[in-house]
């Protein structure tokens, strides 16, 4: 005889309860009176006993569902009735009669191909495949467990020549606007396009806590202060020193390593961006290296750089985060081996000492060459840029 | 009822108890009783979702120089804090079967609580959808209560001289826009605990009668 357990009335003017936790789950064998589940209902938490003792065979429910008063929840039935073996307890429970009306819980059966395949894609390539026309059961996945990817998706958008046409469609239609790229929008083109053809690129983030130096800038007074970003130069700089082919080119068949640590920061302008660079960087204090960075950008903004100012970077630092970015996955200033992308620096709540605490947090992102950088080398050197930051000091060892 | 006013216990040792008189009292060896306590600086956790982590405010460096322990407990409700020269209570009661009625009964303890500050010429409330018994927009006492076929643990904390400020230390009850008062701190004077001690078992005798 099977037997429902249901939501429990727990007083007149009570009408739902919320299921905190299941104490069992299916297959599972319980005593009359033994605590089934936990509801709450506004402030109030209470245990429900099972009703009979056997063996639960559905669960109708989620944790965190609100249920209505006498709403079944459960059904328990008789060990005998379910299976003597374990073995065939398992096929029992699974033909147990479903019971549709009441059960929010229950897997929703695939129904065909494309819904098998569909629950097994990301939302990115379903948009994808949709904005193609495609049917994502006909490509075939190479993701885990055969997902389909989106390079799945373009490649057989390549392979049935879907793609070029759709990239051709949108070009110049009556009424759009055609304007000839500025000087510096096609340098930048060109210098972006060359060094994704020239470097190997790979990217690794490092989350990095910030508390320490946001009291140590709040103690400081407001004029001069130096940015985050000043820290985060004076950081890198050391960490150069300490991880030399960062700091490095490839000309042709060899490795360049610079003797010289110039750090350019990417500068923002109206229509593009320029890179000053604030030469041996490695050699500067805190309040240098934040009075260099405020000048150089300063004079990008109104023009005033000289082309000394923009030559000579070894490495390059750009800050995505000032406009909100998490974290970016930036391109290699060329012929630079490694550049450095700083989100946004935000309080944000992170586990300390096994406790949720406010912190002042960021992630920083290392885009480096692989072919002639190691992703243990990569990580080692941005390690050391978050040992610098966390634990903050004039000139850490 | 009895009554048993145990003084200072360590918040384990209270949860341990109450988890052995639950079982006692479902299976009717021993009646109905409320525990009076006093616990040291504790931060106390709900069941549900997080049980309330995300509303501790302070990092736990700042809670261990406190000397602040976090605990997890079978209660509803999200975080709270018990301390010194706050009274909490911890009736063991079956309701069963004549008040099975979860809503009523905290109601009843709100009753008890609100009955007490009057005593002391305070008017205190109850905001409704907020469990708690209130004074304005500060809450004066917090209920959290759990049932286990039908009887009755955890309960209220009255803060009688409780020092307010370790609330900084959380978002009480995930209710981040309202404050916390203390009848010490309504009076603007000194209040003795035993007084408050006694008012609160009469008080609850007469509701739960």
């Amino acid at each position: 005889m099977a037997t429902d357990v249901v939501m429990p009335q727990m007083g007149e003017s009570i009408t739902e309860g919320t299921i905190v936790r299941w104490m069992k789950k299916v297959g599972d064998r319980i005593d009359r009176d033994e605590p089934l589940l936990e509801i709450t209902t506004d402030k109030v938490d209470a245990e429900v006993p099972s009703p009979a003792s056997g063996i639960v065979v559905q669960i109708l429910a989620k944790e965190g569902e609100t249920v209505s008063v006498n709403h079944v929840l459960a059904v328990i039935d008789a060990p005998d009735a379910v299976a003597g073996a374990p073995a065939q307890k398992a096929a029992a429970v699974a033909t147990a009669p479903a019971r549709p009306a009441q059960a929010p819980a229950q897997p929703k059966p695939a129904v065909s191909m494309d819904d098998a395949a569909r629950d097994r894609t990301s939302p990115l390539v379903r948009k994808l495949a949709k904005e193609h026309h495609v049917d994502i059961s006909q490509i075939h996945g190479t993701g885990i467990s055969g997902r389909v990817t989106k390079y799945d998706v373009l490649d057989y958008l390549e392979q049935t020549g879907q793609a070029a046409q759709a990239g051709r469609a949108g070009l110049a239609k009556p009424g759009d606007r055609v304007e000839p790229m500025s000087v510096m929008r096609k340098k930048i083109a060109d210098h972006m396009v060359l060094s994704r053809r020239t470097s190997a690129h790979v990217h690794t983030v490092f989350e990095v806590n910030f508390s320490a130096i946001a009291g140590i800038r709040q103690a400081m007074p407001a004029a001069g202060k130096p940015t985050y970003l000043a820290f985060i130069v004076a950081a890198v700089a050391r960490a150069l020193r300490a991880v030399p082919v960062i700091n490095s080119s490839v000309d042709g068949d060899s490795v360049v390593y610079h003797k010289d640590i110039n750090i350019g920061v990417a500068v923002a302008l109206e229509g593009g961006l320029i890179v000053p660079v604030i030469k041996h960087a490695d050699t500067r204090d805190l309040p240098d290296v934040s009075a260099a960075i405020a000048d150089l950008a300063g004079r990008a903004r109104t023009k005033q750089l000289t082309p000394e100012d923009v030559a000579g970077g070894t490495f390059t630092v750009t800050n995505p985060g000032m406009l909100g970015a998490q974290f970016g996955t930036p391109i290699i200033n060329q012929p630079q081996t490694a550049i450095l992308a700083v989100g946004a620096i935000e309080k944000r709540p992170a586990v300390v000492n096994d406790a949720l605490a406010v912190q002042t947090m960021a992630y920083l992102a290392l885009g480096f060459d692989h072919r002639i950088i190691d992703g243990a080398v990569a990580d080692g050197f941005m390690s050391h840029v978050k040992q610098a930051l966390e634990h903050w000091g004039p000139e850490p060892a | 009822m009895e009554v048993r006013r145990l003084g200072r216990v360590p918040y384990p040792e209270a949860l341990a108890l109450q988890r052995e008189l639950v079982v006692e009292r479902q299976a009717g060896r021993i009646g109905d009783l409320l525990l009076l306590v006093e616990h040291p600086h504790v931060l106390t956790l709900g069941v549900r979702g997080d049980g309330g982590r995300s509303h501790i405010l302070a990092p736990a460096d700042v809670l261990a120089a406190r000397s602040v322990d976090v605990f997890e407990t079978g209660r509803g409700g999200d975080v709270t804090y018990h301390g010194p020269g706050q009274l909490v209570g911890y009736p063991i009661i079956d309701l069963n079967p004549d008040r099975r009625d979860v809503h009523r009964y905290v109601r009843d303890l709100e009753d008890v609580l609100i009955r007490v500050a009057a005593d002391y010429g305070i008017e205190a409330g109850r905001v409704p959808g907020l469990t708690g018994v209130w004074v304005g927009d500060r809450k004066l006492a917090a209920i959290g209560v759990r049932i286990a076929r039908w009887v009755t643990s955890h309960g209220f904390a009255l803060n009688v001289t409780t020092d307010l400020d370790y609330f900084n230390l959380i978002v009480p009850c995930g209710v981040a826009d309202r404050g916390v008062t203390s009848l010490a701190a309504l009076l603007g004077r000194d209040v003795d605990g035993a007084e408050v001690e006694t008012r609160v078992v009469r008080h609850f005798g007469d509701v739960f009668s």
